[in-house]
C-alpha cells in the first residue's frame, strides 16, 4: 500500500531523508579527467552574447510586429513568438545566469539573471536558494522544493502550469508578501537571513513595475501594455518552457544519490535549443553544474557510454515515457521509469571510488 | 605557541591558475597556484555546503565551487556572494625546495 508523501520542505520526509543519509548527500559522477574538466568549465562571453543579440533582435521584432497589427488578427503569430521569448526562453536564461555560468562576466550573468527573473516572475534571490536545494537534494522528497510533479500526479494541475496558472498569480502573491517584508515559512528553510532584505527590495521593485504597466494600461485605455509586461505575456507565452521543463524529472526516481535515475536527457532540435539553451541535457547539468550551456553538448559526448540513450525527442520523451508514467502513477504513485544504460556503464547501485549509487527500488 | 609548517605538495603538481587538495590531520585544504605564479592555501570545502573546492574552476583571484557558483577571493578568503555567506579561512604558505608549505597554527 503506498503512503501518500509529504513533499513540504517543512514536513516529516525533511527529517527523514537526513536520517536516510539523503540530505546533502555524495552522488554518483562520471569520472572525468581533471583537465578535460576544466576545460568543459571555461567561461566564454561569446557565444551567450551571440545567442542574446539574436534574442533581442527577435524579441524586438516580434513587439514591433505584435504592436503594428494590433487590432487586426495578424498580430496573433507575433505575440505567440514574443510570449515564447517572453515567458518560455527566459526559463533558460533565468537558469544558466542563475548558475552563473552563461557569461564569463559576471555582471552579465547578474543583469540577465534579474531581467529574465522578472519576466518569468521568480523571485532572483528566493529561486536562487531554491534552485540550489534542487541541485545539492535533487528529487528528495522533503528537501527539494522544485519538484514538479508531486504523486500521484494532479494532471489537470500540471495542465494549468502551460497557461502560467497559479504560478503567476501565487508569484504575485508572495511578491505582495515579500513587500511587507515577510518570508514564507518554507523560504525561510533555504534563504539565509542575510538575504532576505534583498528579498524585500526587490519584490517592491517588482510590485511597482507591475502597478506602472496597469496605470499606463489605465491611462491608454488599452490592453497593449499589458500584452508586453506583466502576468498576461508571462501567462500565454510560458508553455513552451512547461513543455520542455517536464521532461527534466518527470517519471523518474525519487530519493536516489544517481542524476542518471533521476533525470532525462532529450534530444532537441537547433531552435528548441536555443530557447531552451541545451538545457536538455539534464542528466549531464545536474552531474555537473558548472559546465556552461554551450559546453554541455561536448560533456555528453565524453559522458554518453556511462549515461542511458537520450530520448530521440520531445515527443518520444513524453509517449514512450511522460505521459505513461504520469497516468500509471495516477494508480500506482510508486510507479517509477528506470531508464536502461548501455553496456560497459557503471550500473546503478555500484559504488565507484569518488562516488555513491543507490538503486531507485 | 611555534609555528607548524606542513609540507602539502611539490610545487610543480599544481598548475598555473589551478588547485588542489591537500589532507592532513582529517582536514581537507585547497593549494592554489596563481596566473602570477603565487601559491595560496586555503580550508578545503567550500563554506556553503562542504564541497570540495579542488574540483572547482580557478579564474584570476577567484575559486568557484564546482556546485553552487560559491565563489571566493582565494588569495582573501573573502566570499564574493550568495550562495557563499561565510569566508573562507586561509593559510600562511612558502615555497621552499621546490615544495609547498602551508602553516597550520
Amino acid at each position: 500500500m503506498y503512503q501518500k508523501r509529504d513533499y513540504s520542505v517543512l514536513g516529516p520526509e525533511n527529517q527523514a531523508a537526513v536520517s536516510r543519509g539523503l540530505a546533502n548527500a555524495k552522488w554518483y559522477r562520471f569520472p572525468i579527467p581533471r583537465q578535460q574538466m576544466k576545460e568543459l568549465m571555461q567561461r566564454r562571453d561569446g557565444p551567450p552574447a551571440r545567442d542574446m543579440l539574436l534574442w533581442l533582435v527577435l524579441f524586438l521584432g516580434f513587439a514591433y510586429g505584435g504592436y503594428y497589427f494590433w487590432g487586426t488578427v495578424w498580430c496573433v503569430p507575433f505575440f505567440l513568438c514574443y510570449g515564447v521569448l517572453y515567458g518560455s526562453s527566459t526559463d533558460s536564461r533565468w537558469h544558466e545566469c542563475g548558475h552563473g555560468t552563461a557569461f564569463k562576466s559576471q555582471w552579465l550573468n547578474n543583469l540577465v539573471y534579474q531581467i529574465a527573473c522578472f519576466m518569468i516572475m521568480r523571485e532572483p534571490e528566493i529561486w536562487r536558494w531554491s534552485h540550489t536545494r534542487h541541485h545539492t537534494d535533487t528529487i528528495i522528497v522533503g528537501r527539494d522544493p522544485e519538484i514538479v510533479a508531486m504523486r500521484p500526479p494532479a494532471i489537470f494541475k500540471i495542465l494549468l502550469y502551460f497557461f502560467g496558472y497559479p504560478t503567476a498569480f501565487l508569484a504575485l502573491k508572495k511578491a505582495a508578501i515579500h513587500a511587507t517584508g515577510r518570508l514564507l515559512p518554507d523560504e525561510q528553510t533555504y534563504v539565509p537571513e542575510s538575504e532576505w532584505p534583498k528579498v524585500y527590495r526587490t519584490a517592491r521593485i517588482w510590485l511597482v513595475i507591475h502597478v506602472l504597466t496597469v496605470a499606463t494600461a489605465l491611462y491608454l485605455h488599452s490592453w497593449l501594455p499589458l500584452m508586453y509586461v506583466g502576468v498576461l505575456p508571462l501567462m500565454y507565452g510560458t508553455w513552451l518552457s512547461v513543455y520542455f521543463g517536464l521532461t527534466q524529472h518527470v517519471g523518474l526516481a525519487e530519493d536516489v544519490l544517481d542524476h542518471r535515475l533521476c533525470s532525462r536527457t532529450v534530444t532537441m532540435n537547433p531552435v528548441f535549443r536555443f530557447v531552451y539553451w541545451n538545457m536538455n541535457y539534464h542528466v549531464e547539468h545536474h552531474m555537473f553544474p558548472m559546465v556552461p550551456y554551450h559546453a554541455l553538448p561536448r560533456l555528453h559526448e565524453i559522458m554518453k557510454n556511462d549515461t542511458p540513450v537520450p530520448c530521440a525527442s520531445t515527443i518520444e520523451a513524453y509517449v514512450r515515457e511522460i505521459i505513461p508514467a504520469l497516468l500509471k502513477q495516477q494508480r500506482d504513485p510508486a510507479f517509477t521509469i528506470r531508464r536502461p544504460l548501455p553496456s560497459g556503464a557503471t550500473p546503478y547501485g555500484d559504488i565507484p571510488a569518488d562516488g555513491v549509487a543507490v538503486p531507485a527500488e | 605557541m611555534a609555528e607548524k609548517w606542513v609540507d602539502a605538495c611539490a610545487a610543480d603538481a599544481v598548475e598555473e591558475e589551478d588547485v588542489i587538495q591537500f589532507n592532513h590531520g582529517g582536514n581537507a585544504y585547497a593549494i592554489y597556484r596563481s596566473p602570477e605564479d603565487q601559491y595560496y592555501a586555503t580550508d578545503g570545502l567550500c563554506t556553503h555546503e562542504q564541497v570540495e573546492l579542488a574540483d572547482g574552476l580557478v579564474m584570476g583571484d577567484i575559486i568557484e565551487c564546482p556546485m553552487h557558483n560559491g565563489r571566493f577571493n582565494y588569495k582573501t578568503g573573502e566570499a564574493k556572494g550568495a550562495p557563499v555567506c561565510v569566508n573562507l579561512k586561509t593559510y600562511p604558505v612558502k615555497v621552499e625546495g621546490g615544495r609547498v608549505l602551508i602553516r597550520l597554527d
